[in-house]
This record gives structure tokens, sequence and C-alpha cells, in this order.
């Protein structure tokens, strides 16, 4: 390399990524959400398991609107996770990389995590 | 370490506007990245507009227009002006591509220019790509044989074995596909990148190379090949409609294949 003082041609500043590229990134970030929110989620069966009164100061919290918002957040993740989880597992034996199989799988991964994370919230949070 | 913000000195700079003779009513407005290194300044954008009544269809005619009539400084590679040779990849609108097929028409509103995303810039268009060859190189793309060639002939291949090479030796080495992966921007000084790895597959898969075994050996390793995440920028854009990221599965499932 010739000069130190060379610039950097700019990146993210002026890419427009993908929706490919955007799912990757939203993947690992929803990964490491869901590492974080798995605490929380034990922190509460722990709470459950320890008994009545521990576990009745503790679900306020996951009941109240932030909690509510960190339940739907940690539900969208799983789902996002996992359904783009299994574009990864067919990529890893070496299938769907054609051009238009990863914009058809992309989109079908938003769409499943949306009507999972709907049902899901439909049935489960009802209660 | 990735950094997602551009340094100090590559922060990028309002420019000039380079207006279009009076009486030209069909104007493209050109934004074109520069950067001039005897100057000590900060690198800049400029705006030219250009008449599309006398200009050519692609991004590369309206650059030399711009290079041939509006301002002699502007730098930029070019050679074939037809897909060929790989010289003038850029970043065009947002994506890497050769600038002399891209068209004009296709783009809406302004033509944005820059260089090859997150590399070390020698002058406006022009990235230096020392780093990239050097990973080409890296990879050993020449024949590797034990075995001495039969004396009254080539070594020949199938018809089966040579179609194996299709998709993969038209690589022009542009290093558009290498320049738009993020994991590459992060990592480049040791994720080969797909241009590499695509090289490196074609050799791998190649009936008459004997050095298979020593290729997969050399990119073993967590970052010169485990740094692709299938994010498919580089497929996405290789102008010559390549899929590097599906090379790079069938490396790592080889990986796997070998071991068990």
């Amino acid at each position: 390399m010739s000069n130190h003082n060379q610039p950097v041609s700019p990146h993210l500043q002026i890419y427009r990524l993908p929706l490919t590229a955007i799912l990757s990134i939203t993947h690992r970030l929803t990964g490491v959400f869901l590492a974080f929110g798995c605490m929380l989620l034990v922190w509460l069966l722990a709470a459950a398991a320890q008994g009545a009164e521990s576990y009745e100061a503790l679900a306020p919290h996951f009941q109240a609107w932030y909690g509510q918002i960190f339940m739907l957040g940690f539900l969208f993740s799983l789902y996002l996770h996992f359904c783009n989880g299994i574009r990864h597992l067919f990529w890893d034996v070496g299938y769907g990389f054609e051009l238009e199989t990863v914009d058809l799988t992309a989109k079908l991964a938003i769409v499943m995590t949306l009507v999972l994370t709907f049902v899901t919230w439909l049935v489960g949070g009802a209660g | 370490m990735a950094e997602f913000t551009l340094p100090a000195n590559s922060v990028i700079k309002p420019g000039k506007l380079f207006k279009a003779a009076a009486g030209v009513t069909n104007i493209k407005r050109f934004v074109v990245y520069r950067y001039d290194p005897g100057s000590g300044e900060n690198p800049y954008t400029d705006t030219y507009e250009v008449d599309m009544d006398s200009c050519g269809p692609m991004v590369l005619d309206a650059l030399l227009k711009i290079k041939d009539e509006m301002d002699a400084t502007l730098s930029l590679r070019r050679s074939c002006r037809e897909g060929i040779c790989g010289s003038c990849s850029m970043n065009i609108d947002g994506g890497n591509t050769l600038a002399c097929t891209q068209s004009i028409a296709s783009i809406k509103g302004d033509v944005k220019v820059y260089p090859l995303p997150h590399q070390p810039v020698v002058k406006d268009l022009v990235s230096d790509l020392t780093n990239f060859y050097a990973q080409y190189a890296s990879v050993e793309p020449w024949m590797k044989t034990d075995t001495a060639t039969p004396p009254d002939r080539e070594r020949l291949q199938s018809r089966e074995d040579r179609e194996k090479l299709d998709g993969l030796y038209e690589c022009i080495l542009c290093a558009c596909c290498s320049t738009s992966c993020p994991s590459y921007w992060w990592n480049s000084d040791r994720y080969l990148g797909p241009a590499a790895l695509l090289n490196a597959y074609r050799w791998i898969v190649d009936s008459r190379d004997e050095a298979a075994g020593e290729r997969l050996d050399e990119l073993e390793d967590p970052f010169k090949l485990y740094r692709c995440h299938t994010i498919m920028n580089c497929t996405k854009v290789c102008p010559k409609g390549l899929n590097p990221a599906k090379a790079i599965a069938e490396t790592k499932k080889l990986m796997v294949q070998r071991k068990i």
C-alpha cells in the first residue's frame, strides 16, 4: 500500500443493501437479542420455580407495556431466526443460491415470520 | 475490527457544480466522487450536468464525455468498454457494477458514482486493488500437478469435467463482488473475499489439477473462507452473472465431505 493518507472509499454510507443483505444482518441481530432475551426468560422461570412470592414480584414486569414489547420482540426474533435459519440449512447443503430463489426465500421467511408471530401472539398472548 | 463510519480523512465534502451549456434541455446529473491525492484535502463529490442528447447510453459514455468536455481532471480506469476487461468497475447508484455495461436510462434521478466501496483511493474513481490482487495470487490460480504430462498429448478432460468450470472460469477480476461484501469490508485483511474464493474453487474442481487437498488445507481457516455468511451481495452484483456465494458453499461442503 502506497500512501498511508489514502482515504477509504465510502461503503455503508452509499451502498444500497439488497433485501438479502438486510435479512442477513437482521438474522445476526435477532440472534444476539435471543441470547440476551433467553436470560430474562430463564429469570422468570427461576422465579416461578422458587415459589409464588418471587414469581408474583417479577411477573407484573412482563405484563407491563415494556415487558409486552419485549415478549413481542422476542417472539418475532425467534421466528425470524428460525425461518431464516431454514434458508441457511439449505444453503449449507448447496441449494437455493439462484438469484430468483434467494429473493423468493427471503420474502417467504419474512411473511412466515409475521404470520407465525401474529398467530402465536393471538393464541398465547390472549390468556 | 469493523469500523462502520469513515475515518476523518475520508469523510466526503460537498464539491462543485458543472452546469450544462445554455440551451441544453435533456440533462442528467452525475454526482461523482472526487479525491485529489496532491491537495491534502478530503474527498468531495462534484456534480456534472450532462447533455443526454449527445451522450452514449452507458454510464462509462457519460464519464468519458465529462472527462473530454467538462472536466479533464477526472480519473477513472477503463479499457474494453464492453464488459470483458473489468477495468471500469465502480459503485453506481448504490451497487457495484461495470460502468460500461450499466445503462444510464435504467437509473432514476441523479446518477451517483463512487469508487469500489471500502478500498483505499488512489485518485477519484481509481481504487487501490493491491490487496485484492495479492489475495487472488494467494490461491495459486494455476494448474498444479504431481504426475508427468502424457508425452503424446495434452492433459485431457471429459466434457462433463469441463462443464464443472462453467460459471467459474469467466471471472474477470473486476472486484465488484469482493468490494460489495460487508464481511470483506470489515475483514479484508484476513478474509479472502468472494472473487479469490471463486477462483480457488475453480482450481479445486478442475479434474486436471492434482492439488485439491492442498488447496483446501490452505483455506481451512476461520477467516480466509469462513467469514462468508451468505449475505449474497457478491452474486447480486457480479456483472458476468457468476455465483461466488455458491462456489464458496461448495468449497465449505468439500471441507466437510473430506472429513467423513
